[in-house]
């Protein structure tokens, strides 16, 4: 199976670790990501203004370039995920949204939502399936690790469709798949604070820490996130419960057995 | 300021935020769940109440533009379907709009960053922060 893949401007740079693994892990895996020609960065933030256009179209250009070639589209990093999904929501069913954006691109024909948005880890969950993973894995884990969902992924979620926004279970199953053993704690879900984290360093500083120590006392050793934001803001915790933050494509190449290779 | 210029700045929040102040019924839900509560001047559920009020002016003074997370936890809980975080970046959207009224510019940054500062989060910041 091919999909048309979104990687976005973080992990063309800082996050190079969440492309590359994603790809290789692809491969044993037996899908393939086509990076799309020409992409442009999402802005990394979903522009929730209802008169704003010009500032969605890269991801409009995105969407359609799937469509044109049949395939659905595929990111890893939350943030561009939520941009694009809540962009092709708009594209669907915000009539009027649809036409302006439609006015700008001059289109063969005009996109109005057709492409399916995939994140890496629904296809995971939903097209190679958790127990065909489980399968492939050459060296499970066995550590305790927390899934830190953050807020992009999960809401809102009447748009997003990830999963149960208040008691998600896809990063856990992911990780049961890997062989780790999942850690249940309160704040998985709650903000990191990421957008603030240039600004407002303090207020950031106490968000993370609160999330490092409701997992660290629930008793994880490390976390996984899909989002480059998130990790450059956990990492700054100053906590003395701060726990390693990896990329899930990580520790899927590791359990892989991918991860020196790569 | 004149009756007129209140009307008109209030439906402008609710144009931009597509937010449905009228239907609050001042449960407190969203503010319950917001990361940022101890950090507003103004809170979620005023924000709601400040729009139905037509007093749009003090939203866009607020210190609470700059600490709102975007984080959708207000959004995804409130029992009405009212999107109180869609007023917040709405009134931050009336407030940067303005004519030097940027709440970050190119000048502010170097001192922000770090070696470790990911391209989304100046993308994002300069989205979020000025036109
Ligand atoms: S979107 Fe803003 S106002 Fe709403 S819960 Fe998050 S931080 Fe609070
Ligand atoms: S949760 Fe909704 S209904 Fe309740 S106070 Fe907030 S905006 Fe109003």
């Amino acid at each position: 199976m091919v999909y048309s893949y979104y990687p976005g401007c973080t992990l063309k740079t800082k996050a190079k670790d969440l492309d590359r693994y994603a790809k290789e892990c692809a491969k044993a895996l037996g899908f393939e990501l086509e990076e799309i020609e020409n992409w442009q960065c999402c802005g990394g933030v979903y522009p929730l203004g209802t008169d704003e256009i010009a500032s969605k179209l890269s991801s409009v250009r995105a969407l359609n370039e799937a469509k044109v070639k049949g395939q659905d589209l595929v990111t890893v990093c939350s943030a561009c995920h939520h941009v694009i999904k809540r962009t092709n929501d708009d594209m669907k069913n915000v009539e009027d949204i649809r036409t302006r954006a439609n006015n700008y691109m001059e289109l063969e024909e005009p996109y109005a939502g057709e492409t399916t948005v995939l994140h890496y880890l629904e296809v995971l969950r939903d097209r190679v399936g958790f127990d065909v993973l489980k399968e492939k894995v050459v060296k499970p884990l066995g550590r305790k690790i927390g899934a830190y969902y953050g807020c992009l992924l999960l809401r809102p979620s009447k748009i997003v469709q990830f999963d149960n926004p208040e008691n998600p279970t896809i990063i856990e199953d992911f990780i049961k798949a890997i062989g780790g053993e999942p850690v249940i704690y309160p704040y998985r879900n709650e903000c990191c604070g990421g957008y603030v984290s240039l600004k407002e360093k303090e207020m950031a500083g106490k968000m993370v820490d609160r999330i490092m120590d409701s997992a660290a006392g629930m008793g994880a050793e490390e976390l996984i996130t899909a989002c480059p934001l998130c990790m450059y803001n956990l990492n700054k915790s100053e906590s003395a419960n701060k726990l390693p933050v990896y990329y899930f494509t990580e520790l899927l190449a590791e359990a892989l057995g991918l991860k020196e290779e790569v | 300021m004149s009756g007129h210029l209140h009307e008109d700045m209030k439906s402008r929040v609710i144009d931009i935020s597509g937010a449905s102040p009228h239907k609050c019924m001042k449960c407190g839900k969203c503010s319950a769940s917001c990361p940022s509560f101890d950090e507003m001047d103004i809170k979620p559920h005023q924000f709601v109440s400040y729009v139905n009020n037509g007093d749009i002016e003090a939203l866009m003074a607020s210190k609470s533009l700059g600490k709102c997370l975007s984080c959708f936890a207000c959004v995804e809980r409130c029992p009405r379907d009212v999107k109180p975080g869609k007023i917040v970046d709405a009134a931050r959207q009336m407030l940067i709009r303005q004519q030097g009224q940027a709440m970050l510019t190119p000048e502010d940054v170097p001192e922000l960053l770090d070696p470790e500062v990911p391209q989304q989060l100046l993308m994002s910041a300069f989205r979020r922060y000025s036109r």
